[in-house]
């Protein structure tokens, strides 16, 4: 099997992470895509290492996981907070920003 | 030349008297006048001393200076702050400082109910000094620097009743009258700097044969408009009317005696420059003509005390200014009469001043009257004052003024008719509006209502009237006698030829008289035999009203300088609001407009954000992509 379909999939799943952050609209739903999107490149960062016969990737790919896990933590904790506030979750009502 | 290191001491002391006084402030307050006056005493003993020591020396070894400190030097150009004291700047240090010290005396009680006389008698000393710096510079660049502590000192001087609006607007006045002048030097000193590469008046005169005539006219005219501005001659002369808003003791000094004969000063220390410009000279000579005659016609038509007496400052000016365009043959006796001048009209300022303090300050000479019998000390000083002014020998002005006539006269073919017919004409006008002033004060009948309660002024006002007094009954005699005074400036001069003379000196002295007592007549059958009216009569001539305008003066400047001035001013205010404030706006309006477009970007959902950084981050690639392959 050729090392190009993991690179395929990985441009799928970053696809549909994007479209999924774009057009969906409760927060959990917008953070997953993201987390979706990481994983992509993920994917494609342990792919290009496999093709290059190098750890550079690899290794890249478990910071990429660090910092991963840190954003949940702190996004979802904003996300928690901003429920308890507003009574919802929908990332549209928090808007008063251009205010 | 010999160095002397203790010139500067001369103006050391009255400049000390000044800062102290300024900087102690109201701590002074006790103490100041006395210490400003002997300040000016001390240096007036020191000029003494000069006298003597440069007495004692042979005529060309008489100058002596010292040099302060190396100012600027740029290269080749070098400029010391040094001071010359020779023959010519020894009458000016002992009649600034002589005079100078009398009015300090008489200030102490002019001044004693002003709380701000420590203020005074500090502008009085800064005066001192910077006049002294004038006379004493070695160049045209020190000498600036003096002038300018004049002029300064003039303006403070006249507004110092600054709380009243018009005394204020006097002393701006002046100022700005002055700084056209000023701007004068500053050309004639750039010149001189540009064409010839010096400054110092000894490089200039040496210089001066071998530079062309038209660098000499160039430096000669701006060395005149500097002259016009400071000794108020035409066309520069309105401001020394308004200037007697200033106390009396600082017209007496300032306005009569020393500052506005610094132009004459100007043009005597400058000989060499119009002795080699004979066009500059030319100008000199209808200047003086010019105002001798103008400033006598506006002296007839005052009728207030002190602005008669400023007109007729301003006359005399115009004599002495005459005098010095006359080229060597006028020089000293321009000088002569500025010596005698500085008494005599000192004297009579004072005795203004005398009048006014004794008349609650009233200074209407149509409100006078009959003062004789009240104030006979003012009346004996002023009288001498008079009879010097008007040249009744043989006190002080007849000698010096007949000298100036008969100089003009022999000033060699119409020219000479001319000049020496305005001087006598100047004469017989002069011995008018004197003995106007005289009869209207003193001899007729009174004028003032029961209010008045007029008073001879206490000893410390008098003593320095009558000393001044004296000085002008026997200073013209004693400058005249065996021609001294001539042969002690001679040196500084060129050797001039005899003139041929048109009339005999007698007969000049005669023609002189003879017009003075026609001068002398007239006023009498006009003020002393009639009635003088205690109000300026309304119906009278349209000369009489023109003249008491001060002959338009003010009206031509307006019409000429000022409205124009202000049209131009307001235009520019109109561009400036225009196309430079427009400018400045526009580019704020343009920052505005563009930020509230971009505003709308701004929707805060942060979906759009997210589509955004999408939009770019693909663009971002794609273009790097195309780049790449």
């Amino acid at each position: 099997m050729s090392l190009d379909n993991y690179l395929y999939l990985s441009a799928i799943l970053f696809t549909i992470g994007a479209v999924g952050v774009v057009v969906r609209r409760n927060a959990i739903v917008v953070f997953m895509c993201i987390e979706l999107m990481l994983n992509a490149a993920n994917l494609s960062l342990v792919t290009f290492a496999r093709i290059n016969g190098t750890l550079d990737g690899q290794v890249i790919a478990f910071f990429t996981m660090v910092v991963a896990a840190c954003e949940v933590v702190v996004g979802l904790a904003i996300i928690v907070t901003i429920y308890r506030s507003r009574r919802s979750a929908s990332i549209d009502d928090a808007s008063l920003l251009k205010r | 030349m010999a160095t002397n290191n203790g010139l500067v001491y001369l103006i050391a002391l009255p400049l000390f008297g000044a800062l102290t006084l300024l900087l102690l402030g109201r701590k002074a307050d006790k103490w100041g006048h006395l210490l400003a006056t002997a300040m000016s005493a001390g240096s007036f003993a020191f000029g003494l001393v000069q006298l003597s020591q440069m007495l004692d020396r042979e005529a060309e070894l008489r100058p002596v200076t010292q040099k302060l400190f190396t100012w600027i030097s740029v290269g080749s150009f070098n400029v010391d702050a040094a001071l010359l004291l020779d023959q010519l700047s020894i009458c000016f240090v002992l009649l600034i400082t002589g005079v100078g010290t009398l009015i300090h005396i008489y200030s102490i009680s002019y001044m004693s109910h002003d709380e701000d006389r420590r203020r005074f008698f500090a502008y009085l000393n800064l005066f001192i000094a910077s006049m002294l710096l004038l006379v004493l510079g070695d160049s045209y660049l020190n000498l600036y620097v003096g002038w300018e502590g004049v002029g300064l000192a003039s303006y403070l001087l006249i507004g110092f009743w600054n709380k009243k609006p018009a005394y204020a607007t006097a002393s701006k006045k002046a100022f700005v009258m002055n700084r056209i002048g000023d701007m004068g030097l500053s050309f004639a000193i750039m010149i001189a700097f540009a064409s010839l590469g010096t400054v110092s008046f000894s490089g200039v005169k040496e210089h001066a044969h071998h530079a062309s005539e038209a660098t000499m006219t160039a430096i000669g005219i701006m060395l005149l408009i500097a002259a016009v501005g400071k000794s108020a001659q035409f066309p520069l002369q309105a401001w020394l009317g308004d200037a007697m808003a200033g106390p009396t003791p600082v017209s007496a000094l300032i306005h009569a005696a020393t500052m506005v004969t610094a132009g004459v000063y100007l043009i005597v220390r400058s000989n060499f420059v119009f002795d080699a410009a004979p066009n500059a000279q030319l100008l000199v000579v209808i200047v003086g003509a010019i105002t001798l005659l103008f400033g006598a016609i506006i002296g007839m038509a005052k009728d207030d005390i002190k602005k008669a007496l400023a007109a007729s400052t301003m006359s005399q000016i115009g004599y002495m200014i005459l005098a010095s365009g006359l080229g060597p043959a006028g020089y000293a006796y321009a000088i002569m009469h500025l010596l005698t001048h500085g008494f005599f009209k000192a004297g009579m300022f004072l005795g203004a001043g005398s009048v006014m303090h004794g008349m609650n300050d009233e200074v209407d000479m149509r409100k006078y009257g009959g003062l004789r019998k009240f104030m006979p000390i003012t009346f004996v000083t002023f009288g001498l004052g008079y009879l010097a002014i008007i040249g009744v020998p043989p006190f002080a002005g007849f000698y010096s003024k007949d000298m100036i006539i008969e100089t003009a006269l022999n000033a060699g073919g119409a020219k000479g008719i001319i000049l020496g017919t305005i001087t006598l004409i100047g004469a017989a006008i002069t011995a008018f509006y004197m003995t106007r002033v005289m009869i209207m004060t003193f001899t007729s009948p009174k004028r003032w209502d029961d209010n008045q309660h007029p008073h001879e002024s206490p000893a410390l006002m008098w003593i320095p009237m009558a000393i001044l007094a004296i000085g002008s009954v026997i200073s013209g005699y004693l400058l005249y006698q065996g021609k001294a005074f001539k042969h002690w400036l001679e040196p500084l001069f060129e050797k001039h030829g005899e003139h041929t003379e048109l009339l005999p000196p007698i007969v000049v002295s005669g023609l002189a008289l003879t017009m003075v007592a026609i001068g002398v007549a007239i006023a009498v059958i006009k003020y002393q035999l009639s009635e003088v009216d205690s109000v300026a009569p309304e119906k009278v001539s349209i000369f009489t009203r023109i003249a008491r305008r001060d002959l338009l003066q003010d009206d031509v400047n307006e019409a000429l300088f000022m409205r124009p001035g202000q049209a131009l001013t307001s235009a520019l205010v109109k561009v400036d609001d225009s196309v430079v404030d427009g400018a400045v706006r526009g580019v704020g309006k343009m920052a505005l407009g563009s930020g509230s477009a971009l505003r709308k970007t701004q929707t805060g959902f942060v979906r759009s954000y997210a589509v955004l950084i999408l939009i770019g981050a693909a663009s971002l690639i794609a273009a790097i992509w195309v780049v790449t392959t």
